[in-house]
């Protein structure tokens, strides 16, 4: 081609950036690579070929862990970490600094070693993945500079077992191992078996910035090294990844005591409205859907128009579609890349071939003829009951519908197993702030799309896992308090035959909806005090009865929207009437208990439910330093239904200790009664019915936890269930947990001092950190 | 005077002239931009587009084809006007178009005050390069409106084929888009047969959704090219603003089949700067704003930077200024 030519096509031309040096430094390693363990690469083993999905080339040799390789590292990991915490925050910080100057300098190396293994973009490596890699560092070097001060009761985890995707691999290492190590701890990691090389090259780069040995510990391989992660002697496991397999660990810990956090999959909405800049909102698409080949967890990959401008909207998509630029990844002027591997070709053409619904439009633009492939594709005029509409295709395909009000729109928006994130557009101000905070998700982008910083929490809601990276909420995940944890002694039911002594009998029942109710069961157990009195009956509560009383909680929803204020006052009136009734419950403890402390118990509860009163509005959110003109705000909002068994020590303080959190944050509760001392929480009932508690909002069950236990673990409609039970049901509800992935807040088996249980921990557990972006400016 | 310029009448037209439109209010008020998203498009822009090697030096000698080489100073002269016009006729050292095998390489057109006009149209008799005059008061816009019309009218007569007006920034700043409209209509009929582009100046506008509605009332009142600036104001010609116009173009384009040109002006001296233009045009509005009938650069430094690109694409060396005839 001649200059004259060039001239009058006007063509981009080949901009390929050079991938010498990337390949030069797997030369260096004769293109096989082992683990790296104790601060030390082993020798390459058995294994399996990293390819450029761009060409089907072979880049290197990978080895394949095995069980021993993994307790090895755990074992490293475990010997390095009392050193490591003992390093102090400001060591750690300079380690981290580091870390994080070493990539800055690497930058280069990082990005093409990215795009020649994964197949995204090198402006994509070049100017997201690899910066906000550093970034990440840089923050929690921070992190490990204030710890002392900020989080003076909190110490390390221990070892932390992770385990990250293909999609994002050098970003998604840096979102787990940085916090990590901030903290005090030290990790076993497994890249994807698709993309294991910016991770072995980030180990050589730990080995040069002399990283204490066994801090970072790398081992390869597929699934299977990933299942060994999980049962090895590991005190956390970090999870990225599907849905499926984040279900699977949730099964495979349950009980187990280790702290779990799991980022997993999406269909996240993407909701223009009329009033939008659409062209806007058009490029917002193109960063949504087709950065990184849409194979992005939080991707928008579900869009929803509003009817008024959805034909001229599509149309500008179509158009903008066929502007995009498909090819080598390394060329310096492509828009989209190879997807992976051929694997996720393959199953991205499955899906989409098998759809039949609405009108589909393949971008007009050249394809590569060889490599891993997929046009960008739009598909419109599919409903809610469309397969592509549901599921997740990780793939540059965006499907499409219309809506015709905001309500509509947050329906359809919510209308999904998952809740990562959710795009939205207007230019209302108005809209805009009424809509975030009622679209189930973690992560809400007002005109904008896909922004991160390592200051900002990201994270889901429902199936798209829990747990937030980012943030001093991400911190959570990686520390806990200090301290060591005595195991629950549990007291046990008293046996009696002696008779009644209420004068006229008593039938305490259970707490549905605002309504004292008969269990569904028609079973009933009695009460029997220390010296063998009959104190009164409990009904045995069953499936049905939860069944009822989630369904009660669901349709108390308005208690989330009432204002802190108006809480704390309903929470102040429980503990006004609870204060006149005082010394009626004291006895009630203490003839149950066998004990004199009832007074004192009565106390602290009418302290705790203060305490609470005083928190309902002064949970602040934040707006967090994200580097750009805008703010990210970290909005507290409550779980939803939390199902929580009570504990059997301090039958009335260990309830109010649960639920009253809960409640204060805008939760809806299911209370399991002390198993062995029920009736406190049968007498509270009255109080709860004369404290202008709205019906639904606390209900109150009794009976076997066991027999509850599961029911409310499987529940698809429970968002979250704690259990200080006597018995140790962890394992239980853990697994049932898995079905959509709720939260779970466990004993473990292990003590709490009731008389101190209060504050952040309680309050955390009780609300989700959801971050709201929004960029301004005119 | 009416032959000379039909002769020099943008010999690249292929396009039927922007008619206009009556003015939709309901349009103009539903217009909307969105700052910060426009400016993150911006930003990553150049980092999403690079032109290098053969085709970088294709697309620069392109950027030269659409330079309207201007001087707009109180001390011009005629001579120095010739000086331009020569530059402009040889835009480009003889020896590098050889090289380069685009031996008729001319720039978009030369762009005076109304006294230059007569100077330049002599210096290009026979080139085909058009002369662009800056009327209506310009730079601010602010003399007696008769009089605004009467030097548009001269300035036509005067031989200029392409009248670069200022609009009242008043009329966008007040929210008077029918005052806005009249004005540039009557503006675009003293203009006659002469291509009209309508200058924003942007950067006193205030907000890009004022640029983005002031661009749509002057496509609908038949403005041939939307232009950002006069050169004067702080702010000139910057790709947020550019981005703003663009769309509005397309979006004229998409309603009404006609396309109007673009010509950011002021504040683009670097090659790179106008590669990343192009691309911009190339990706928002197609190939076809990548001629001269559609895309201007106003500038008067980028020529130079341009040339020093080019010497060293043909030889491999970094080039000096002086090296290149100044103009």
């Amino acid at each position: 081609m001649t200059v004259k030519e060039i001239f009058e096509t006007m063509e981009y031309g080949p901009a390929p950036e050079s991938a010498g040096t990337a390949l030069e430094w797997i030369a260096g390693f004769g293109g096989r690579f082992g683990h790296f363990i104790d601060g030390a690469f082993t020798k390459p083993a058995k294994g399996f070929d990293s390819r450029n999905p761009a060409t089907g080339e072979v880049l290197a040799k990978i080895s394949q862990a095995s069980a021993k390789d993994v307790a090895t590292a755990t074992k490293a990991a475990r010997a390095a970490q009392p050193g490591w915490a003992g390093l102090g925050g400001h060591g750690r910080a300079r380690h981290l600094y580091a870390l994080a100057r070493a990539l800055q300098k690497h930058s280069r190396l990082f990005s093409v070693l990215e795009t020649l293994d994964n197949g995204k973009p090198i402006r994509e490596s070049r100017d997201i993945d690899i910066p906000l890699a550093q970034r990440h560092f840089y923050y929690h070097a921070g992190m490990a500079q204030l710890m002392e001060a900020e989080l003076p009761d909190r110490q390390a985890l221990g070892v932390c077992g992770q385990i990250i995707p293909w999609n994002f691999p050098l970003l998604m290492l840096a979102w787990k191992v940085a916090p990590a190590l901030a903290m005090g701890n030290t990790v076993v990691l497994k890249p994807a078996e698709y993309t294991s090389l910016t991770a072995l090259l980030f180990a050589d780069i730990c080995a040069q910035v002399g990283l204490p040995k066994g801090v970072v510990n790398i081992v390869t391989g597929d699934g299977a090294v990933g299942e060994m992660i999980v049962d090895a002697e590991v005190d956390k496991i970090a999870f990225t990844g599907s849905t499926s397999v984040g279900r699977k660990i949730r099964e495979a810990t349950a009980g187990l005591g280790k702290a779990l956090t799991l980022e997993l999959g999406g269909k996240s909405p993407y909701i223009v409205f009329d009033d939008a800049d659409l062209d806007s909102a058009v490029e917002g698409l193109v960063d949504a859907i087709w950065f990184n080949q849409g194979q992005v967890c939080c991707a928008g990959s579900r869009l929803l128009v509003h009817e008024p401008v959805s034909e001229r909207f599509f149309a500008k998509l179509r158009a903008r579609m066929d502007k995009l630029r498909i090819g080598d990844p390394l060329d310096k002027a492509i828009d989209v890349g190879a997807v992976v591997d051929p694997v996720q070709l393959e199953a991205i053409t499955r899906m989409v071939k098998a759809n039949t619904a609405g009108k589909t439009h393949v971008a007009a633009t050249p394809m590569p003829v060889e490599g891993c492939y997929y046009p960008p594709t739009l598909i419109t005029g599919l409903h809610t009951s469309d397969t592509l509409m549901q599921e997740e295709i990780f793939g540059p395909v965006l499907v499409a519908t219309t809506f015709r009000t905001p309500d509509e729109a947050v329906a359809l928006a919510n209308n999904t197993r998952y809740g990562l994130a959710a795009t939205l557009w207007t230019e209302n101000v108005n809209l805009a702030l009424d809509v975030a905070p009622k679209l189930a998700a973690g992560v809400i982008w007002v005109n904008a799309t896909n922004l991160f910083d390592a200051a900002a929490g990201f994270g889901g809601v429902r199936e798209s896992g829990f747990g937030r990276e980012g943030g001093w909420e991400g911190l959570q995940a990686y520390m806990r308090p200090k301290g060591i944890r005595k195991a629950l002694k549990s007291p046990t039911a008293f046996e009696g035959n002696g008779g009644p002594v209420d004068a006229v009998n008593r039938t305490a029942k259970l707490y549905v909806g605002g309504k004292q109710v008969r269990p569904d069961s028609g079973y009933s157990r009695n009460v029997w005090g220390k010296s063998g009195a009959l104190l009164g009956a409990v009904g045995l509560a069953n499936r049905k009865d939860v069944r009822n009383a989630v369904e009660a909680a669901h349709a108390a929803k308005g208690w989330a929207k009432m204002t802190g204020h108006a809480r704390a006052q309903v929470l102040y009136f429980i503990a006004e009437n609870l204060a006149a009734r005082a010394d009626e419950f004291a006895a009630r403890l203490n003839g149950l208990q066998g004990t004199r402390n009832g007074k004192a118990e009565v106390d602290t509860a009418i302290s705790r439910l203060f305490t609470y009163a005083a928190w309902a509005d002064k949970l602040d959110g934040a707006a967090k330093g994200v580097p750009m003109r805008g703010v990210a705000l970290a909005m507290r909002e409550p779980v939803g239904v939390i199902g929580a068994l009570c504990p059997d020590e301090a039958p009335l303080l260990g309830l109010i200790s649960l639920m009253a959190p809960a409640i204060a944050m805008g939760n809806r509760v299911i209370l399991c009664a002390s198993q062995t001392f029920p009736l406190a929480a049968t007498d509270f009932i009255q109080v709860l019915e004369t404290s202008d508690v709205p019906g639904g909002v606390v209900n109150i069950l009794t009976g076997d936890h066991s027999d509850v236990a599961g029911t409310l673990a499987a529940h698809m409609d429970v968002d979250a269930v704690w259990s200080f039970a006597g018995a140790n049901l962890s394992t239980e509800i853990e697994h049932g947990a898995a079905g959509n992935l709720k939260r779970t807040w466990m004993n473990d088996g292990f003590a709490t001092d009731w008389s101190k249980a209060e504050g952040r921990a309680f309050l955390d557990a009780a609300t989700e950190i959801k971050t709201i972006w929004v960029p301004y400016g005119e | 005077m009416l032959i000379s310029k039909t002769e020099t009448h943008l010999p690249q037209v292929t396009e039927p002239r922007n008619p206009g439109m009556a003015l939709d209010l309901d349009w103009v008020r539903n217009v909307q931009a969105n700052t910060s998203a426009i400016e993150r498009r911006c930003k990553t822009l150049p980092g999403r587009r690079s032109v290098k090697k053969i085709h970088q030096a294709a697309w620069l000698c392109r950027a030269v084809s659409l330079i309207d080489l201007t001087t707009l100073s109180g001390d011009d002269t005629a001579g120095r006007v010739r000086r331009l016009c020569a530059k402009a006729r040889q835009p480009v050292r003889v020896d590098l178009l050889d090289q380069l095998g685009l031996a008729d390489l001319k720039v978009g057109a030369v762009c005076v005050y109304h006294e230059m006009i007569a100077p330049a149209v002599a210096a290009l008799q026979g080139t085909g390069i058009p002369v662009a005059a800056v009327s209506t008061g310009f730079p601010a816009g602010l003399s007696p409106f008769h009089l605004r019309l009467k030097e548009v009218e001269e300035s036509v007569t005067a031989g200029a084929a392409e009248i670069d007006i200022v609009i009242s920034r008043r009329h966008v700043l007040e929210g008077r888009w029918q005052a806005l409209y009249d004005e540039m209509q009557q503006m675009r009929a003293a203009s006659g047969d002469a291509h009209v582009k309508a200058i924003l100046a942007t950067g006193e506008l205030g907000t890009l959704r004022n640029v983005a509605r002031a661009s749509v009332v002057c496509m609908m009142a038949g403005a041939d090219f939307i232009k950002t600036s006069t050169g004067k104001e702080s702010v000139n010609a910057t790709l947020p603003v550019s981005l703003t116009m663009i769309r509005a173009i397309r979006d004229y384009h998409e309603r009404t089949g006609y396309r109007v040109g673009y010509k950011p002006a002021g504040g683009i001296s670097k090659a790179k700067d106008a590669l990343t233009y192009l691309a911009l045009m190339k990706d928002e509005l197609g190939d076809r704003w990548l001629r001269p009938d559609l895309f201007r650069f106003g500038a008067s430094s980028l020529l130079g930077d341009i040339e020093r690109q080019l010497e060293h694409y043909v030889t491999g060396a970094y080039s000096a200024s002086y090296r290149h005839p100044m103009g």
